[in-house]
């Protein structure tokens, strides 16, 4: 239909593009991972392994991962139990109010991340909307601390900014599962919840697994809802990539922290990929 | 007459009918979407063990009776009873009713064991029953080898046998069929139509029927409810509603017809230049006549016959027989079957008995 050089030239720019500004950015940080640098700060260029032995012995680095793991499993927990009975609600039950309803889980990701996060400060400050309220309704009588600056705030505020990625596959999901099958599972005599366990369930899995895996990834990497509201207890993984960066100049042990939690990153896509497959029929 | 022994034969019919119990009853249902009207004053009984086919074009409201049959949507009037309890406050799952849907609606995800288990464990019966029962279900559609196979596997007659037996293996009092053979293709179809009767007389579940083609409607049913509109045309047995027709439109809906707008006074009807006599009250009155009821006509006319001459206009080679186009000394068209072994002169004496006009109502859509 097309010429070859028709082709060509349409698909050149964009993979110019990925493989200018994604390819190569990875394959330099692959290369920076096996490089060194010197207590005055130089990058050697000479190759060893020792940066990724460094993060199995360093139980910081091994802490750091752990938690970040936790919270994004905790966040992908939260989102999901959120987006699946709205999704479900909204698809299926919300009639005329469908597309409002659709249109509010969607607007959030409309404002600023750093909006959502700050809103999140002044919730949980010290002086923030939920004190007050709690010392205003006699639960305590002096600001709670623990609420900001930890992990249980890093949690929230990443669960609001990330249900919404959760609500997006699963919503399209139930979307997709025909009607006729919900009126056949009545009319074989299930009941509406025995229909939602038997039929909606297990037909929205893809949804589920896709939308577990954008809020677990998205969260892992997360840097900056830590750095906000996470305060010394809260830290996650990016933030000890940003300073290796940063202020610490250690750049070869930035860069296998990245590749660790790229490989991560790549093999849960591979395996939530095959579990999609798997459960998808339509 | 001729006209009253046909009148008899179908009276013995309905007496047939009258016999056996009523296990569903459709009392003055309506159903509107909106500002549409759909489904208007629908009367209908259902015997136990009956194949009652409903028929219609589409949008004729015949899927929506139906729906409101097994409960997908609700009565805006009316009320519909089975077995002596009230069904249409019911939701669909605690009606003993069950649907083979048009494109079956299996559930992919489920083997084609499971799909026909599903019934039967929602409903928790023990896991050695479900078996018993389903591997007899299986063998009588015929797809016991296929039980392990995922939906998506088996052609499209495979799937109609399992959504037939996904239904049956709960024993319903009533199946309904939404139009289930409609994507078949003509001669699996054909087999089907045998297959489901035959099928339907063992087991002796009532069935209702939806289709929009009147061939299937009356190969396969004991009775057939023609809808129009959303209003019930007639309700007759198949030989009855063809050679009976109550209105003009399922003279034309169920088989070919030709329909004389005729001028009735004192007892006799007059259209373009034909005259016979009927019990017609006088002023217009429109009459069907099948096309194989005009015939060449030979010998002496008789007494109950309209014999006249005509023209032919164009003929259609059908096999057993061939359909002319004929025009009359008045100019008026007529169609006539004629069987199709005789070769036929361009001009021709036809006649057709005065009992096979066969008067109707004219009503509106």
């Amino acid at each position: 239909m097309f010429s070859r050089a028709y082709k060509l030239a349409v698909s050149l720019p964009p993979l110019a593009w990925v493989v200018l500004f994604l390819l190569t950015p990875y394959l330099l940080l692959l290369v920076y991972s096996f490089w060194s640098v010197t207590p005055s700060q130089q990058i050697v260029h000479t190759w060893g392994l020792q940066n990724y032995l460094e993060l199995l012995h360093v139980r910081v680095y091994v802490g750091v991962l752990v938690r970040s793991m936790r919270i994004a499993a905790s966040v992908t927990m939260l989102s999901l139990l959120l987006a699946l009975p709205l999704a479900y609600y909204v698809s299926f039950h919300a009639g005329k109010k469908k597309d409002l309803l659709y249109q509010l889980v969607i607007i959030p990701l409309w404002v600023s991340y750093l909006v959502r996060a700050y809103a999140w400060k002044t919730i949980l400050g010290s002086d923030g909307v939920l004190n007050t309220l709690l010392q205003y309704l006699h639960v305590t009588s002096h600001p709670q601390g623990y609420l900001l600056y930890s992990p249980l705030a890093v949690v929230l505020t990443l669960t609001h900014i990330y249900t919404p990625f959760a609500f997006l596959p699963i919503y399209a999901a139930l979307e997709h599962i025909p009607r006729k099958l919900v009126e056949a599972s009545y009319d074989l005599g299930a009941t509406p919840s025995q229909t939602f366990w038997r039929v909606i369930v297990p037909l929205s899995i893809p949804g589920v697994v896709a939308g577990a895996t954008f809020s677990f990834v998205l969260s892992l990497g997360d840097f900056l809802a830590p750095l906000l509201v996470g305060g010394p207890s809260g830290v996650m993984i990016s933030n000890i990539v940003v300073s290796l960066f940063g202020a610490a100049y250690n750049w070869p042990l930035g860069a296998a922290i990245s590749a660790c939690m790229m490989v991560l990153v790549v093999a849960l896509l591979f395996a939530t990929e095959r579990l999609e497959k798997k459960w998808s029929f339509t | 007459m001729n006209e009253k022994t046909v009148a008899g034969a179908s009276a013995t019919s309905v007496a047939a009918e009258a016999s056996t119990r009523v296990l569903l009853s459709v009392r003055s249902v309506a159903k509107r979407f909106g500002n549409n009207i759909v489904l208007r004053d629908i009367s209908l009984d259902v015997a136990e063990g009956e194949f009652l086919s409903i028929l219609g074009e589409s949008g004729s409201g015949k899927t929506t009776l139906l729906r409101l049959i097994a409960g997908f949507e609700r009565c805006d009037g009316g009320e519909i009873w089975m077995a002596g309890e009230r069904l249409d406050p019911q939701p669909p799952y605690q009606r003993q009713v069950n649907t083979v849907f048009q494109n079956y609606a299996l559930f992919p995800h489920l083997s084609v064991f499971d799909n026909v288990a599903y019934g039967l464990r929602v409903k928790k019966a023990p896991a050695n029953e479900i078996k018993e029962r389903v591997e007899q279900v299986l063998v009588m559609v015929k797809m016991s080898s296929f039980a392990n196979a995922s939906p998506a596997k088996i052609s499209g007659g495979q799937q109609q046998r399992v959504a037939l037996a996904r239904a049956l293996v709960n024993r319903p009092k009533l199946l309904l069929l939404d139009e289930p053979l409609s994507a078949l293709d003509a001669n699996l179809r054909r087999q089907m139509q045998v297959e489901l009767k035959v099928l339907q007389r063992e087991i002796g579940i009532a069935f209702v029927f939806v289709t929009h083609d009147q061939e299937e409607a009356m190969t396969m049913s004991d009775r057939i409810a023609l809808l129009r509109a959303g209003e019930l045309e007639q309700v007759a047995t198949p030989r009855e509603i063809y050679a009976q027709p109550a209105t003009a439109y399922t003279a034309q809906f169920i088989g070919q017809t030709n329909l004389l707008h005729a001028q009735v006074t004192a007892g006799i009807a007059e259209c373009a230049g034909l005259r016979w006599p009927t019990s017609e009250p006088d002023g217009p009155g429109t009459f069907s006549v099948r096309p194989e009821s005009i015939v060449v006509a030979v010998g002496a006319s008789s007494n109950g016959s309209v014999r006249f001459h005509a023209k032919v206009i164009s003929r259609i080679f059908q096999g057993a027989a061939e359909l002319l186009q004929v025009e009359t000394a008045t100019g008026y068209r007529l169609n006539v079957r004629v069987p199709g072994a005789k070769t036929v002169a361009s001009g021709l004496e036809l006649e057709f008995a005065a009992s096979d006009a066969v008067p109707v109502r004219e009503t509106q859509a």
